[in-house]
């Protein structure tokens, strides 16, 4: 078991409180992790990604130019790291801002890949929490992998958020359980 | 109780080993990649009563370090690249009074101000020498985080084992990224200080810790002393090696290189290449002798390749270590850019076909 995951969005999208969250819970279930956020002068509205690595065996290399799993959050980001993934891999696109009308070479995609497309500011949105459509997307990539149990997840989020935050658990778990439920009914 | 396991970034697991220590003062000023560092002890040192101080300049905080390691307290300080370099006029006389400090360069690129991202390129100046004289720091490179952790913890003994300034050097890439680390005991030993440290000559006669010897001998001999240590700091040469004798390439890296470097050695083995893998953590001392090992082991002419995050620094030590008996290659990357493993790859391939 391995999984190379970038996620990529603007900053501001909780790219990196997601990918932290996702690093966090795959260690807590026992797996080796890495978790590299770009590391540049990032601001809101700027591009924003990061790179975890999930495995059973010893990770040496924090970095992937191949990964295996992509979580896309808007569309300079389909771009850049799309032509990237492994064949075979899966990718969550987000539909609201990735639409699969508007991408030309979609029936090829969908040939070498596995492509999970989540209307995740829509889903956030109806629970009035349209800043947490990173959780939604995260929601869908757990009910995808089954990387880590939601026991984890919880503990994850929990400590993520701290005690300052921790009004902020409810909101973000019923994001999370609307990407998975998504993903449940949508896709077999 | 069992070991505790936590997601941190690099620069915390090096605060974390730094408190694990139980290292009493922090002063520092601030810099980009490192800043984690005093953030947390900012925030744990005084809850532990020991000192946090932020100082108006990189010299001032290292002439504080100076000054609490003369009295015999546990400090430390932590920057990256141009930081480091301000700092070597005090790094040059704590070396010469023989205080056991402990200093951490974060490396960015350079020279000047360079970047933020990561880069090898303090290579020279931490293991050569980081400053004027003839003097060395011991120097640890750790690759991930529980090493990050376990080493600097790890350094405030040996610096006052040798009483010799230690410095922990890593790079943006580590320091930045998120790993678990196992927190644990781990019986950090402590050397007395009563016979030199400047603790009050109440009931005593006064002593003093100085670096002016006008008296050509008594100088003559203090650089004698200083060289007998380097050579006694052999015992603690730390390596990692992964090698069957039957390779006709050895892949040399350290630190975040090292990481790239051993996922292509996983690639290659796997594909049957007949490769080895060798990674010193000491950079001083050098891990010579490990490396005359494997040459004397050698079933195959060897070639060392030799990659790094600089334009090529760490392979001059590896020359003096193979001393004309194989070839050795160097495969340097200028800071900023780190290669992929793909990258490196096809790179390393065309050296060992």
């Amino acid at each position: 078991m391995r999984i190379e995951l970038i996620i990529s969005g603007f900053g501001g999208q909780g790219i990196l409180f997601a990918g932290n969250l996702i690093a966090l819970s795959a260690m807590k279930e026992g797996h080796q992790v890495t978790y590299l956020p770009v590391y540049g002068p990032e601001m809101r509205g700027g591009t924003c990604n990061c790179t975890i690595i999930i495995s059973q065996n010893e990770i040496a290399s924090p970095l992937v130019y191949h990964p295996s799993f992509l979580i896309i959050m808007n569309y300079p980001s389909f771009l850049k790291f799309m032509p990237n993934l492994k064949k075979g891999g899966s990718s969550i696109i987000n539909s609201d801002l990735v639409k699969p009308e508007e991408i030309k070479n979609l029936q090829i995609l969908q040939k070498k890949y596995k492509l999970y497309f989540v209307p995740v500011n829509s889903l956030a949105e109806t629970i009035n929490a349209p800043m947490l459509a990173n959780l939604c997307a995260l929601g869908a990539f757990y009910q995808i992998t089954k990387i880590f149990n939601l026991k984890n997840f919880k503990e994850a989020l929990k400590e993520t958020l701290g005690s300052e935050r921790s009004h902020l658990f409810e909101p973000n778990l019923k994001a999370f359980n609307l990407g998975a439920k998504y993903i449940n009914q949508n896709f077999k | 109780m069992k070991a505790k396991k936590i997601l941190v970034k690099g620069v915390e697991a090096i605060a974390l080993g730094a408190l694990e220590a139980n290292c009493k003062c922090y002063f520092g000023y601030p810099i980009t990649p490192q800043n984690e560092i005093p953030e947390m002890m900012a925030r744990e040192l005084p809850k532990r009563g020991g000192v946090f101080l932020q100082a108006e300049s990189e010299l001032s905080a290292i002439n504080m370090v100076l000054g609490a390691c003369a009295v015999g307290v546990r400090a430390m300080t932590s920057s990256s690249s141009p930081g480091i370099s301000l700092m070597c006029e005090s790094f040059s006389y704590i070396a010469a009074l023989e205080l056991p400090a402990v200093v951490v360069n974060v490396m960015r690129g350079g020279p000047g101000l360079g970047g933020i991202e990561a880069s090898q390129g303090d290579y020279f100046q931490a293991v050569k020498s980081p400053g004027h004289g003839d003097f060395h720091f011991m120097v640890l490179a750790p690759y991930n985080a529980q090493e990050a952790y376990e080493l600097t913890a790890k350094a405030f003994e040996l610096a006052e084992k040798y009483r010799n300034p230690v410095m922990i050097l890593s790079d943006a890439i580590l320091g930045q990224m998120k790993e678990p680390i196992i927190l644990k005991n781990l019986k950090i030993k402590e050397y007395p200080k009563n016979d030199w440290a400047l603790t009050g000559a109440k009931n005593r006669p006064s002593r003093i810790i100085r670096s002016l010897f006008l008296d050509s001998q008594e100088l003559k001999k203090r650089n004698l002393k200083l060289k007998n240590k380097y050579k006694k700091m052999e015992k603690e040469i730390l390596f990692e090696v992964s090698v069957e004798n039957n390779e006709k390439a050895i892949l040399v890296a350290f630190g975040s290189m090292a990481r790239i470097v051993k996922e292509v050695y996983f690639i290659l083995k796997n594909k049957g290449y007949p490769v080895g893998f060798f990674r010193p953590i000491t950079l001083f001392p050098f891990p010579v002798k490990p490396i005359q090992k494997i040459l004397h082991n050698a079933k195959n002419p060897l070639k060392f390749l030799v990659i790094e995050l600089n334009c090529g620094q760490m392979v001059e030590d590896v020359k003096l270590a193979v001393n004309g008996k194989a070839e050795v290659i160097s495969l340097f990357y200028p800071p900023s850019v780190i290669p992929f493993p793909e990258e490196l790859e096809r790179k390393i391939k065309k050296w060992i076909k």
